[in-house]
């Protein structure tokens, strides 16, 4: 019998394997955002893009905490989860799908508060929306195979 | 997140190991290999990112070490061959200042609204040492009002250099307010009215040829200065980057180039 935590199988499942390397995409985008913003570099304003409008307002940040810095410890987090699914861990899917759920649903209130409230759009964001999306996508049609398997 | 991690492992260490006793050693290996990578993987790209966030925080603290000090001296803004701006310059301050800011700024730039009180206080404090020049540098299409509220400060100055400082003011004072609204029109010849202008000619001058040469040749200004963003300022000439740009930076700036000039 194989204990609960233990991988149930020695194949290596290669759609998580894929949503691993997805998230390290949006690990590296949320560190450098993150950097942006303790240092304070993003704060001018530029003719280039509308970054420092979207990362200079209050909703950069929860509290004292960087939004980024938030953001880059889900995608460590979804980043280990795939990891662990793809080894076989069977506790690290469900999680993975709360997990990618959430950030979604965060990605929607995210590109709302830019199109609608800030009016501008920073692209180091829309990239790690196209992320995030991209991992929702992975996990539900992983879910929607198992479920027509 | 580190608790998660360990309890992960923990429960890892704690999975019964097989002792068939027909398995080879090199074999019970291998399983016990597989069951680790996935946590050896999760180490090093965990401790691969707390590096870049560190590194990148480093370089970033030591490239923004203050340089050595090479103070301007001079009451004349960057003099050279640059397109001087718009003459006569708006000016805040003693004219016969031994210091000059210069600000090359864009009224719908947030951080040029954080500023502004910043450099209120600057300009108190040094007081009679010090002068302030305003240019005009509008981040159009990224700022969509930016050009027009340049337009309604310039208009303003064509009523007299109070009613520019006057309108420069209440921009600053009330950004978020109509940087918010649908149109600005209303709100600045409202804003017209409350600082006492003739509003009337407000409205002539507002899209007027003098308004947008002045505008232009800010512009011109900015642009052969390399001005990539907004407030950028100058102290006597020399640019105030990195630390510099910040309000204590900034004070540096200043009390140097007073040192300079024997103040």
């Amino acid at each position: 019998m194989t204990p609960a935590n233990s991988p149930s199988r020695t194949s290596i499942s290669w759609t998580y394997l894929i949503a691993a390397l997805i998230s390290l995409i949006g690990l590296t985008d949320a560190i450098y955002l993150t950097v942006q913003h303790i240092t304070g570099e993003s704060l001018r304003c530029t003719i280039i893009s509308g970054c420092s409008e979207v990362l200079s307002s209050p909703y950069a940040q929860v509290g004292p905490v960087p939004l980024a810095a938030i953001g880059a410890a889900a995608y460590f987090i979804v980043f280990s989860m795939a990891i662990l699914a793809a080894f076989g861990y069977p506790f690290a899917k469900p999680l993975l799908r709360i997990i990618v759920s959430l950030m979604f649903v965060m990605t929607l209130w995210l590109l709302y508060l830019q199109a609608f409230v800030i009016h501008h759009f920073c692209q180091y964001c829309l990239l790690s929306a196209a992320v995030t999306t991209a991992l929702t996508l992975i996990v539900l049609l992983s879910a929607l195979r198992k479920k027509a398997a | 997140m580190v608790a998660l991690y360990f309890i992960l492992w923990w429960e890892h260490l704690q999975q019964p190991r097989e002792t068939t006793i027909n398995k080879s050693a090199a074999d019970w290996d291998d399983a016990e290999m597989k069951r680790a990578l996935p946590f050896i993987i999760i180490a090093i790209v965990g401790l691969m990112a707390i590096f870049l966030m560190f590194s990148a925080g480093g370089v970033w603290l030591f490239s923004k070490r203050p340089q050595p000090a090479t103070p301007a001296s001079g009451p004349s803004p960057q003099p050279g061959s640059e397109p001087p701006g718009a003459v006569p310059p708006h000016v805040r301050g003693n004219s016969n200042a031994p210091v000059t800011v210069e600000e090359f700024a864009d009224f719908q730039c947030p951080s040029c609204g954080a500023y502004y009180p910043e450099l209120k206080k600057i300009e108190s404090e040094y007081g009679e040492r010090l002068r302030v020049i305003f240019r005009e540098n509008p981040l159009y299409p990224n700022h969509q009002y930016s050009v027009i509220a340049a337009q309604a400060a310039e208009a303003a100055g064509l009523q007299g250099e109070a009613q520019f400082w006057a309108m420069h003011d209440k921009l600053y004072e009330n950004q978020k307010t109509w940087s918010e609204a649908k149109d600005v029109t209303p709100i600045f010849v409202d804003y017209a009215r409350q600082i006492g202008l003739n509003v009337d000619q407000f409205m002539r001058d507002i899209n007027g040829e003098a308004v947008a040469q002045r505008i232009f040749q800010d512009g011109k200004r900015a642009h052969a200065l390399g001005i990539q963003s907004t407030p950028t300022f100058f102290v006597n000439g020399k640019e105030a980057s990195g630390d510099s740009w910040k309000p204590e930076g900034l004070r540096q700036m200043i009390s140097e180039a007073l040192r300079a000039a024997g103040q």
